[in-house]
């Protein structure tokens, strides 16, 4: 049996409340996605011990931190959880090397395997080390925070949409570092986030919530084709795939991936032959054609399956396409459905115009194919 | 006339005493009270606030005749303090120490609970998931992050402390050497028309107070600036 994370909270206060069962794996980044007010804040305060739910259980690959019918509640400081806040909350009267050793010697036994100067490499802190919280820009602080929370030796760590209080360059400058946590230590985060590209760039398990309630749990590229869940639909709605490097083509500067579906070109060149990739593509950048066409510009041109069509209220649709073992996404206008004569079993050919790359090395933004 | 300026046993080195000892007390006993009322959510924090500001704005020849009342021989506590040391409180310097305490003690609570309530739950929170119970976050989060409030507290309170009248001549009287204060040997040169000495006390306790208060504000900009 895999080791799980295994929460059910009941959280009832007069203007909110939260019913939430959840099974969580304890490897990977698991993402909770919602709109704000939907509970993931609470959630977290929930297992941090930070809130007390009306009823609740939890435990942790068998330990059991919390059960509210045996009224067991293990203390906040007792539970082995790193907590990344949404804002940095370094303690601004220690400099950033006491920062980080105030968890680091309250940890609960030396033998926990964290090493100090390996946290510091990774989140790169050595040149901040010596500095004071105030003499940190609002991206020093947070990988700051981070790493904090990683020397506590925890045993799951919490992030609440750590990067929201920043801007697009500072958010750029940390998303590399959550990459490298990632890859490079096996703990299981819960990342707390109301923006779709994060979580599809993070997150390997997602949680949908809306109102307190979980609507969809479970792999990414499995929920993110759900094509019942409402927060998913519209213009932030697409896919996400995974697959190897196959080979580089230096003279266009361009990288062969190959999936279950087929193969697809994507600018850049993301390590060597057999690098795992996962590939995120938005519905809005596929389109649909009858037949293969051979003077367009769109480099990658896949035969695709048409496995479910989503009529929506307004002008569009969105139509779910399955290529090999993937799944990809299409919005279309529902016009273009008609003339089309869509409907499901249909063979086609789709036109990928831009796809997100997340790499263990190197990341791009949307790049245009 | 020495005897009154330098330490030892006259009305400054007195005052010096009460002053210290009752400022260390008040931060013992204002510290856990500040740290609760800024954490309160009771209907009585009103009720209690106000209490702990009464010194403020009462004469103190009120309040130094209901600490009479209270501590003198035949007073709730004065009675059951006879009882367990054989001596009154009342004309003693651990009366001076008592009547001190609860005249001076919302000089050193204030403070300390606006500080408190500005550091707020953020940092403590942060400070209890790296593994610090509630009393390791408060000395070592709390604390040091209401320096501020914890250096205007000692400076005010024992400011005040030096400085009071009232309450010290009602509780204590004018006894040389054991509850003579600095502030009513002052008004005993005064009423014997010995000017030069009452000269001497007083712009001694001028200097103090203003130098107190000077190091306070200097410092707190400083803070403020960081």
């Amino acid at each position: 049996m895999n080791a799980t994370v295994d929460l059910h909270y009941v959280f009832r206060r007069t203007e909110f409340s939260l019913d939430v069962d959840l099974q969580i794996p304890m490897q990977g980044i698991t993402g909770i996605f919602g709109e704000s007010g939907s509970g993931k804040t609470t959630l977290l305060r929930c297992i941090a011990g930070l809130e007390q739910p009306t009823t609740g259980q939890f435990s942790i690959d068998g330990d059991v931190w919390q059960d509210t019918s045996n009224k067991m509640s293990r203390a906040i400081h007792e539970r082995q959880i790193g907590y990344v806040f949404q804002e940095p909350r370094l303690f601004g009267h220690l400099n950033v090397r006491k920062n980080l050793e105030y968890g680091w010697r309250r940890r609960r036994d030396s033998k926990d395997g964290v090493d100090f100067d390996q946290i510091v490499g990774l989140l790169d802190l050595a040149p901040l080390i010596d500095r004071r919280p105030d003499e940190l820009s609002g991206g020093e602080a947070q990988r700051v925070a981070i790493a904090r929370a990683l020397l506590r030796a925890p045993r799951l760590v919490l992030m609440d949409e750590p990067l929201a209080s920043l801007d697009r360059a500072r958010k750029d400058e940390i998303l590399p570092f959550l990459d490298r946590l990632h890859t490079e230590l096996s703990l299981p985060i819960l990342y707390v986030s109301h923006n779709i590209d994060e979580v599809c760039r993070l997150c390997d398990h997602l949680v949908v919530m809306d109102r307190g309630r979980v609507l969809a749990a479970g792999e990414i590229q499995s929920v993110l084709v759900d094509l019942d869940l409402p927060l998913l639909g519209g213009n932030e709605a697409g896919s996400v795939i995974s697959g190897t490097v196959e080979d580089y083509d230096a003279n266009y500067d361009l990288t062969r991936l190959k999936f279950s579906g087929g193969a697809l070109l994507v600018p850049g060149r993301y390590g060597d032959v057999n690098t795992a990739l996962r590939l995120r593509i938005r519905a809005n950048d596929v389109s649909l054609c009858r037949s293969r066409p051979n003077d367009s510009s769109i480099l990658n041109i896949i035969p695709i399956t048409v496995d479910e069509i989503h009529l929506g209220q307004g002008p569009y649709a969105l139509v779910r396409l399955q290529a090999g073992q993937d799944f990809l996404m299409a919005r279309l206008t529902r016009r273009s459905c008609d003339e089309l004569r869509l409907k499901p079993g249909d063979e086609l050919f789709a036109q990928i115009k831009s796809a997100a790359v997340r790499s263990p090395v190197t990341t791009t933004a949307h790049s245009p194919l | 006339m020495d005897a009154i300026i330098f330490p030892g046993s006259g009305p400054l080195w007195l005052s010096l005493q009460l002053a210290a000892v009752t400022t260390l007390v008040l931060i013992l006993i204002g510290t856990p009270l500040a740290w609760w009322l800024a954490q309160t959510k009771t209907r009585w924090k009103s009720a209690i606030e106000a209490t702990v500001a009464l010194p403020i704005v009462l004469p103190p020849t009120v309040m130094g005749f209901y600490l009479l009342i209270l501590l003198g021989p035949y007073g709730a506590i004065g009675r059951w303090w006879v009882e367990l040391t054989g001596n009154t409180l009342t004309f003693s310097f651990s009366g001076l120490v008592i009547a001190s305490c609860l005249y001076s003690l919302p000089f050193a609570v204030q403070p300390l609970q606006n500080a408190f309530e500005a550091l707020g739950r953020r940092d403590l929170e942060a400070a209890w998931t790296l593994g610090a119970s509630r009393l390791d976050a408060f000395f070592t989060v709390a604390v040091p992050q209401s320096a501020r409030g914890f250096l205007n507290a000692i400076v005010l309170a024992f400011a005040h402390t030096l400085g009071e009248f009232g309450v010290v001549l009602m509780v204590g009287g004018n006894i040389p050497g054991k509850t003579q204060v600095i502030s009513i040997a002052i008004y005993d040169q005064v009423e014997s028309m010995n000017y030069a000495s009452a000269h001497r006390l007083s712009a001694i306790l001028l200097a103090f107070a203003f130098t107190a208060l000077l190091a306070m504000y200097v410092i707190n900009h400083g803070w403020q600036r960081r």
